[in-house]
C-alpha cells in the first residue's frame, strides 16, 4: 500500500517542472501563512465564545425576560356586567354572550378587499361597513373591531371553515348589554359604549386602567354611568404560552373574573310603563320620587331612544334621526330641561311671604283682573279677564291668581326671594345619581349682573328692575327650572320641609355573595319654617285638585291628594292680543305643569309632570299625574292614554 | 467463525484504509449534535432526520470513494468539473427553477439540485489544478487568470441572488490565492480598494440586502421586521444560559419564533436548549476538525494537495464561523448554513466530498516526515 501511494506520488513529482526552486523554503512559507490563518481561526473562536458567554452568560436575565414576554401572553378575562333590574326585581339591562367578526386592521392590507370578500361568506350590510369604517376612524388604539355583530350559527361555522383565507379576522365570543324595555326609562337606566379616549382618561382617574384591560364597553349615561364601577366587576387574568403567530398553546394560570354588582332600581318599571303611556306621542318629562326617602319611582324624558342602539356602536343613519330630530329625544328633560316654573312656583312663593311676614293666610286683595306697577301704564294681566274678587291666601292658590302674585312680587325684593326659594333646591343641582344634571335658574341680582356682563351688554341690561320682579313672580321672566328640581321641591313640601337626595338607584347586590346593600336615604336640607305656614300651603294645595284649577282631572279620585298647575308661557302677547292656543304654532304653545304628591295626609309619592307645548297645566299635565297616581296608589291602569295635544284652555289668558 | 472475524477484519481494513479516524469521529460528533438538534428544530418530525440520515449515508459512500481515488484522478478532475460547474450555473441564469425569488436550483429528474454547491468544491479544485500546472513559475499573470476563474462563478452566483453563497466561493478562491502566495502587497490593495468600492458595491445591493446590513448595524430598527430574525436569534441563545432549556424545551424554538430554524438558524435552537456548555462543546468540536484539518494540509505532499487541503479546511471554517456569527448578532445574515448541522442533503454531500478530499491529501502524504 505504501508502495504504491510512492510510486504515485513519484509519477506526480514527475510530472512536476524540473525547475523547482527550493521545495523546502517554499514549504516554510507555506507553512507560514497556513499558521497566520490558524491563528486567525483561534482568535475568531475565541470572539464566538466570548459573543456566547456576553449572551449568555451576562446577559442570560434579559434575554430570558424577553423570551418568557415573548412566550406568556397576559390576558384578561372580561367579567360580566352586573345586572339592572327595578324595584321589584324586573330585568332592565342584562348581558348575553354572542359571536362577533372581529378584523384586526393592522394585520390586514386591503381592507376594503378583505371584506369585499368576506361578504361572501357572511351577510356584511353597508350599514355594518359604514358602523365598521367609524370606529375604525374613532379608535384607533383597539387591536380589533367588529364588522358584525350576533352571527348565527350557521355563519360561524362557515367562516371557521374559511377561516385561512382571512388573516388577521377572527370571531369572538363577547358580552352584550341588551336593554329588554328599549325605549322605556332609557334616560334614567342609560346606555353603555365602546370605550372613546375620554373614557379612558376618566379610567385613569379611578385608577383602574389595569382592571379594564380586555373591557370594550363603558357605561355612557344613566345608570348604566353613575354605576359603572358597580357593574363592571373586576378583571381575571389568564396567563397563556402564545406562539410566534400569537396563538395560545396552553393556559399557565388564571384568576377567574369577578362579576360586576347587580343594581336595583328604585324604579318601579310598570309605573314607568303607566307614565310613559299616560304622555302618549306627547313631548315632556316626568319625575316621581319617594319623599320619605328621594326613591327615584319613574322617571320619564319623552320621545326616549332605544338604548340597545347605542350597544355596538350606532350607526350614522339612526345617530343623525336621533341627533337631529327636532324633538330632541336624546336630551335629558328631567335633569337638563329648564323650564319656567310657571304657576307652580305661587305655593312656594306664599310660603316664603309667611316666612318674612309679608302676607299672612287670611289677608286678602282685591283682583280687578289686572296689576299695575305705580306711575305705568303698563297692565299686568290676570288669567280672569274680570279678575277673581276678594283673594286670600289659600283661594290665591287654588285658582292661581297672578294678581295676588304680582302684588306680592312688587313688596318684595328679589334677593330675598332668591334666598328663600334656594333652600327649596331650585338654582342648584338636586344632587341625583344621574350625571349630566343641571342647575336652572333662580334669578337674583347678583345673577343678572353675571349674566349680562358680556361686553355687548351695558349697565341698563344689568340692573334688576321692578318688572323683572314682578314677572318672576309669577313663575315667569328669567325663571328656568328643571322637572327634577320641581319634583325635589314638591317632595320637600310633603316630607314637611326635609329634601331628600334623589335616588334611581335603591340597592347594589353582589352577586357572588348575595348581598345586598341599600342606598341610604341622604337628607340634603331643612327648611326653616313654622310648621303651622306649611300647613296653610299643603291645605291650599288639597285644594287645587279638589275643587281649584286641576279638579277636572281628579274627578272620582279615591284618595286625596296635593298640586299645583302651572303653564309656563314661551310666547311673549303683545299687550292685549289674547292667546289662542290654535293660533299659536305647536312648538311656541305653551308648557304644561303639574306638580303634586298624594295621599295628602301621609305622602307616598311626591311628583312632577311636564308636558313641553302642552298648552293648559291643568288639562295637559294634571292627567299624567291622576294616572300615575292611580296607579301607584291603586293599582289602577287607565286603558287609555292621554288624549294627545291639548285643546283651547278654558279661560285663555296667559296664566291658569 | 474466526474465519468469519477474520473476513470482517478485512472488510474493515479495505472501508477504513484511506479514511482518518479523526476527521472521522469529529465530524460524525457535529454530524450527530446535528441530528438531534434537527429532531427538535422539526418538532420531533423523525421524517426530517431520516432524510438527512439518507443524505448522510450517501455523503459517506461519496467521501469513501474520494478518499479511495488515487490522487492524479482529482488532479485530472479538475478542469472538467469547474467547466460543468459553470455550464450548469449559466443552465441556472436561463431555465433554472425560481424558489422564494432566487433562481438558484436546476431541477432533474430526480430533484432539484444547487449548482453552487458543486461550485464549492469545483473552485477551489481548478485554481489548485491551475497552480500545480504553473508551480515553477506563478506571478501576477497567474493571478490575474486565477482571479477571473473566480470572478465567473461568483458573478453567476450573485445574480441567482445568493449573495451569501456568492460570498463564501469567492472567499474559497481568495484561500487558494493566498495559500498559493499572493503578495501581501495586492492583498493589502485588494482589501484596500475593496472598501473603497463599498459605496459602489452598496447601490448594487438589493434592498432585502441593504436591509439586513442596516438591521445589523441596528436591530433596534425594525424588531418585527427585517430585524425579526437576528433579534429572536440572539433571545433563543441568551435565554439558553449556562446549562439551556433542555432538549426539546426551547421556548422560542417550539413557539416558532425562530426562523429558518432546519437550516440557517439552527444553532439558535443548539444554544437554547444546550446553553452555553453546549456551544463550547460544538465550539470544541470544530476546532478539532479544523486542527485536524491542518495537520493534514501541513503535511500534504503537492502543492495541488497543499492548496485543495488549505482550501477546504479554511472553508470549513469560515462557514461555522459565518453562520455562528451571523447567529449570533455579530455578523450582518446572510444565507450561509451551519457545516454538518444545518438539515440540507446538497450541503451535506458537498461537505464530505470535501473531508474525502482531506483523506486522500492524509493517505498520500509526505513520508518524509518523522
Amino acid at each position: 500500500m505504501r508502495r504504491i501511494f510512492a510510486k504515485r506520488s513519484r509519477r506526480a513529482s514527475a510530472l512536476e517542472p524540473p525547475e523547482l526552486k527550493n521545495p523546502e523554503r517554499e514549504m516554510q512559507y507555506f507553512r507560514r501563512r497556513m499558521s497566520i490563518t490558524g491563528v486567525l481561526v483561534i482568535v475568531a473562536f475565541g470572539g464566538l465564545f466570548g459573543r456566547f458567554v456576553y449572551l449568555q452568560l451576562i446577559e442570560h436575565r434579559h434575554y430570558q425576560t424577553l423570551a418568557e414576554s415573548n412566550r406568556i401572553a397576559i390576558v384578561p378575562i372580561v367579567p360580566n356586567r352586573g345586572v339592572i333590574t327595578d324595584r321589584n326585581g324586573v330585568v332592565v339591562a342584562q348581558s348575553y354572550s354572542a359571536y362577533t367578526l372581529e378584523i384586526a386592521p393592522s394585520r390586514v392590507k386591503n381592507l376594503d378587499a378583505m371584506i369585499d370578500e368576506l361578504s361572501t361568506i357572511i351577510d356584511v350590510q353597508p350599514r355594518d361597513r359604514k358602523r365598521f369604517k367609524r370606529l375604525l376612524d374613532e379608535s384607533k388604539f383597539f387591536e380589533s373591531l367588529p364588522l358584525r355583530t350576533r352571527l348565527t350559527d350557521e355563519e360561524v361555522a362557515r367562516f371557521a371553515v374559511n377561516r385561512y383565507r382571512f388573516p388577521g379576522v377572527e370571531i369572538k365570543a363577547r358580552l352584550f348589554r341588551q336593554y329588554p324595555f328599549g325605549a322605556l326609562a332609557s334616560h334614567l337606566i342609560g346606555y353603555i359604549g365602546r370605550i372613546n379616549e375620554r373614557d379612558v382618561k376618566r379610567i385613569d382617574e379611578w385608577d383602574e386602567t389595569a382592571n379594564y384591560k380586555g373591557s370594550d364597553y363603558i357605561g355612557k349615561s344613566g345608570v348604566e354611568l353613575s354605576y359603572e364601577r358597580e357593574l363592571h366587576g373586576t378583571t381575571g387574568v389568564e396567563q397563556v404560552e402564545v406562539d410566534a403567530g400569537g396563538r395560545a398553546v396552553r393556559t399557565l394560570s388564571r384568576t377567574p373574573p369577578i362579576s360586576g354588582n347587580n343594581v336595583r332600581l328604585a324604579l318601579d318599571i310598570r309605573l314607568q310603563q303607566v307614565a310613559e303611556r299616560a304622555f302618549g306621542e306627547r313631548r315632556g318629562a316626568l319625575v316621581a320620587l319617594d319623599p320619605a326617602t328621594g326613591e327615584v319611582f319613574a322617571f320619564v324624558s319623552k320621545p326616549g331612544f332605544d338604548p340597545n342602539l347605542f350597544v355596538d356602536g350606532i350607526d350614522p343613519a339612526n345617530w343623525e334621526q336621533l341627533n337631529e330630530s327636532p324633538d330632541k329625544p336624546l336630551l335629558n328633560r328631567p335633569l337638563r330641561g329648564s323650564y319656567p316654573p310657571g304657576s307652580t312656583i305661587k305655593p312656594f312663593l306664599a310660603l316664603a311671604a309667611l316666612n318674612s311676614g309679608k302676607r299672612t293666610p287670611t289677608q286678602a286683595i282685591f283682583d280687578p283682573g289686572y296689576y299695575q306697577i305705580a306711575g305705568s301704564a303698563h297692565r299686568f294681566r290676570d288669567d280672569k279677564p274680570g279678575g277673581h274678587g276678594s283673594v286670600d291666601m289659600a283661594r290665591s292658590i287654588i285658582v292661581s291668581c297672578d294678581t295676588y302674585y304680582y302684588t306680592l312680587a312688587g313688596e318684595t325684593d328679589i334677593d330675598d326671594t332668591f334666598a328663600f326659594m334656594s333652600q327649596l333646591g331650585f338654582g342648584r343641582e338636586t344632587g341625583i345619581d344621574i350625571e349630566g344634571e343641571l342647575p336652572g335658574v333662580l334669578p337674583s341680582r347678583a345673577w343678572k349682573r353675571e349674566r349680562f356682563s358680556g361686553k355687548n351688554y351695558r349697565e341698563e341690561h344689568r340692573k334688576w328692575y321692578l318688572g323683572d320682579s314682578i314677572s318672576a313672580g309669577i313663575g315667569q321672566g328669567y325663571n328656568a327650572f328643571t322637572p327634577a328640581q320641581q319634583a325635589q321641591a314638591i317632595a320637600m313640601i310633603a316630607n314637611d320641609g326635609v329634601s331628600l337626595r334623589p335616588h334611581a338607584v335603591k340597592s347594589i347586590e353582589n352577586v357572588a355573595s348575595g348581598e345586598s346593600r341599600e342606598i341610604a336615604p341622604e337628607a340634603m336640607r331643612s327648611l326653616v319654617v313654622k310648621p303651622e305656614h306649611l300647613a296653610v300651603i299643603k291645605n291650599a294645595l288639597v285644594g287645587v285638585p279638589k275643587e281649584g284649577t286641576s279638579a277636572q282631572a281628579f274627578i272620582g279620585a279615591k284618595y286625596v291628594s296635593a298640586g299645583k298647575t302651572g303653564t309656563a308661557q314661551l310666547f311673549s302677547l303683545k299687550q292685549d292680543v289674547k292667546y289662542v292656543a290654535g293660533h299659536v304654532e305647536e312648538r311656541l304653545r305653551d308648557h304644561a305643569w303639574y306638580i303634586a304628591y298624594a295621599p295628602a295626609d301621609r305622602p307616598r309619592i311626591a311628583l312632577a309632570v311636564l308636558v313641553e307645548n302642552g298648552g293648559f297645566g291643568a288639562q295637559a299635565a294634571a292627567p299624567v299625574a291622576r294616572a300615575v297616581f292611580d296607579y301607584f296608589l291603586l293599582g289602577l291602569q287607565s286603558g287609555t292614554p292621554a288624549a294627545p295635544g291639548a285643546g283651547p284652555p278654558e279661560s285663555d289668558d296667559e296664566s291658569d | 467463525m474466526a474465519a468469519f472475524i477474520a473476513l470482517l477484519a478485512r472488510v474493515w481494513e479495505f472501508l477504513a484504509r484511506r479514511v482518518d479516524g479523526y476527521l472521522m469521529v469529529a465530524a460524525l460528533a457535529i454530524v450527530g449534535v446535528g441530528m438531534v438538534t434537527l429532531f427538535s428544530a422539526s418538532d420531533q418530525n423523525a421524517a426530517r432526520v431520516t432524510s438527512q440520515a439518507a443524505a448522510l449515508g450517501l455523503a459517506l459512500v461519496l467521501m469513501w470513494i474520494v478518499a479511495n481515488v488515487p490522487s492524479q484522478q482529482l488532479l485530472r478532475a479538475a478542469l472538467p468539473l469547474y467547466a460543468l460547474g459553470v455550464l450548469l450555473l449559466c443552465a441556472v441564469a436561463v431555465g433554472g427553477t425560481v424558489v422564494n425569488g432566487s433562481r438558484r436550483w436546476l431541477t432533474l429528474g430526480v430533484g432539484r439540485f444547487q449548482p453552487s454547491e458543486l461550485m464549492k468544491i469545483a473552485l477551489p479544485l481548478m485554481l489548485a489544478w491551475y497552480f500545480q500546472n504553473h508551480e515553477s513559475r506563478i506571478g501576477v499573470r497567474d493571478f490575474l487568470v486565477a482571479s477571473v476563474l473566480i470572478a465567473v462563478p461568483v458573478w453567476l452566483i450573485k445574480r441567482e441572488p445568493d449573495l451569501g453563497t456568492a460570498l463564501m466561493i469567492g472567499a474559497s478562491g481568495f484561500y487558494v490565492l493566498y495559500l498559493a502566495g499572493l503578495s501581501w502587497k495586492i492583498i493589502v490593495g485588494l482589501a484596500a480598494s475593496a472598501s473603497a468600492a463599498a459605496p459602489l458595491i452598496w447601490t448594487h445591493l438589493h434592498d432585502y440586502q441593504k436591509e439586513r446590513i442596516l438591521t445589523f448595524v441596528d436591530p433596534a430598527r425594525d424588531p418585527l421586521g427585517a430585524g425579526y430574525h437576528s433579534t429572536q436569534a440572539s433571545i433563543a441563545l441568551g435565554s439558553g444560559g449556562i446549562v439551556g432549556k433542555g432538549w426539546l424545551n426551547g421556548t422560542q424554538t417550539h413557539l416558532d419564533f425562530l426562523p429558518e430554524r432546519h437550516t440557517d438558524f439552527i444553532f439558535a435552537v443548539f444554544g437554547e436548549e444546550f446553553g452555553l456548555i453546549g456551544n463550547a462543546v460544538l465550539l470544541i468540536l470544530y476546532l478539532l476538525l479544523i486542527a485536524r484539518a491542518f495537520v493534514i494540509t501541513m503535511n500534504a505532499s503537492t502543492m495541488f494537495a497543499r492548496l485543495l487541503s488549505g482550501a477546504i479546511t479554511l472553508m470549513f471554517f469560515t462557514y461555522a464561523f459565518v453562520n455562528m456569527a451571523m447567529v449570533s448578532g455579530l455578523l450582518p445574515i446572510v444565507g450561509v448554513p451551519l457545516p454538518l448541522i444545518s438539515f440540507g442533503g446538497t450541503a451535506l454531500v458537498s461537505l464530505f466530498i470535501g473531508l474525502g478530499i482531506l483523506m486522500n491529501v492524509q493517505a498520500n502524504r509526505k513520508l518524509v516526515k518523522t
